[in-house]
């Protein structure tokens, strides 16, 4: 067995923080961390969708943003959108929109801006759990909630939720990063993103690991909604 | 379906308050399992179960179970009595941003008197802050009327915003709640469905206090007595 360098099991976590209603000036917004790596949302909306001809008079437009904070990693990151932060977002909007349900406001759009605080690999499946927060919290109906985890490789082994270190490392069968969204009580997977290889008869059990770690994701996210009443 | 949906909600006007259950949901959330049950807003049945669509209060009320929300964004509906300020004047009327998607319109025709169409800011200017019903919602806006009871140009007091999914708590049971707290402070309150509320009162200490228990009725939503706690709220302070 593979040994991780913070003394994790392999299908053990990072300990998770969620918070919920961290910018009073935003409809919801929401935090989420897994160890180190922390990511913010906001949500905005539903407002009137302007240029004209984006306008959809089905139902709203999701439209995400996600961008590393300049001080989230250690060489500075230039600030603005950049081919990485496109892809993400577009990846997330796609990770969300099945659980929301945006047929009530015709022509308008949802606006969720994703920050990350602080990066320690994993930077996309805390921002889809702060949006999928941060979307509940703003009161849009939405099917269920979204988890998000991300699994990799020790040379053979699988893990789950790996560290910037443990993604760096090149033994063996090299990186591995498998980004993985669910629909929380379903077995809907809305993201599934692979960088690096794996062999075909282990992505079934990438899939199991996958969705125990979603269950627990799924406890932390309503906890930090239900606390929020109080 | 449908009307043994109504049966069972008029059905529910004959409940008291006290056995009504409520707890917070989540999406997805199994709220109750059994098929007798009807969803209502903010619930669907999937399978045996009825599960909540958005975050919010669930309430059983006998049969009945939905979802009332916490948070969220105003949704016009006919009939709502809002407050906007006008941010244009055209030559048929007056558009008033009334803090949803959408903005309103309030013709010229719906003015409670004549108004010359020279001297249309006379009546109301940009800026100008109003209370309207709304009259009609369709795809391309939403229209406004002034005539009705207690509508038209807010002067005086200030305004501010509550979230609009909070105001019929802040109402409360056929207006019990507004209506205690006009009586303990004397002021003139107008709330807009859309969560924008207005007071004006005699002095500001009373304007303040007025403005202070509606916050408190806003942030204390899922309990529930309110209208007693606001009074032991207000004989304390």
């Amino acid at each position: 067995m593979a040994k991780r360098s913070d003394g994790r099991k392999a299908t053990e976590m990072r300990p998770m923080i969620a918070k919920v209603g961290v910018i009073p000036n935003a409809d919801g917004s929401a935090l989420f961390a897994f160890g180190k790596t922390i990511a913010i949302a906001a949500v905005y909306g539903p407002r009137l969708l302007h240029p004209q001809h984006m306008q959809d008079p089905a139902g709203a437009v999701l439209r995400c943003n996600y961008d590393l904070l300049s001080f989230s990693v250690s060489d500075r990151k230039k600030p603005g959108p950049s081919r990485r932060s496109q892809e993400i977002s577009k990846v997330t909007e796609w990770a969300l929109s099945p659980a929301v349900d945006l047929s009530q406001f015709p022509n308008t759009v949802i606006d969720v801006q994703i920050y990350i605080l602080q990066a320690d690999a994993g930077t996309r499946t805390a921002g889809i759990n702060a949006a999928s927060l941060a979307l509940a919290q703003a009161g849009i109906p939405m099917r269920d909630l979204v988890c998000s985890v991300a699994l990799g490789k020790l040379d053979k082994e699988l893990v789950v939720d790996l560290t910037k270190e443990e993604e760096d490392q090149h033994d063996g069968e090299g990186a591995t990063d498998f980004a993985i969204a669910k629909i929380a009580n379903s077995d809907e997977f809305t993201l599934l993103q692979l960088d690096g290889k794996i062999a075909p008869e282990q992505v079934n059990e990438v899939m199991v690991l996958a969705k125990k770690a979603a269950e627990q994701i799924y406890e932390v996210q309503k906890k930090a909604l239900k606390e929020a009443v109080e | 379906m449908d009307n043994e949906l109504e049966m069972a909600q008029g059905a529910d006007e004959t409940d008291t308050e006290s056995e009504k259950k409520r707890k917070v949901v989540v999406p997805g959330e199994v709220i109750v399992t059994g098929e007798d049950y009807l969803p209502s807003d903010g619930a669907r049945r999937e399978g045996k179960n009825i599960v909540a669509l958005r975050y919010g209060l669930a309430e059983e009320s006998g049969r009945v179970v939905k979802v009332i929300p916490l948070f969220g964004a105003f949704v016009p509906r006919r009939g709502n009595v809002v407050i906007g300020r006008v941010t244009d004047i055209t030559f048929y009327g007056w558009l008033i941003d009334i803090d949803s998607a959408s903005s309103g319109f309030l013709p010229i025709e719906e003015s409670p008197r004549f108004i010359n169409k020279n001297e249309m800011d006379q009546f109301l200017a940009i800026g100008d802050v109003v209370a309207a019903k709304i009259w009609s919602v369709k795809q391309k806006g939403i229209d406004l009327s002034l005539k009705s009871n207690g509508l038209g140009k807010l002067e005086g007091g200030f305004i501010f915003r509550v979230i609009p999914s909070r105001i019929p708590r802040v109402i409360g049971r056929e207006g019990s709640m507004i209506s205690l707290i006009k009586e303990k402070t004397g002021c003139n309150i107008t709330v807009g469905q859309n969560g924008w509320i207005w007071i004006k009162g005699e002095s500001i200490d009373a304007q303040i206090k007025a403005r202070q228990a509606i916050e408190f009725v806003a942030d204390k939503v899922h309990l529930s007595g309110l209208t007693e706690k606001m009074e032991e709220w207000f004989s304390k302070s």
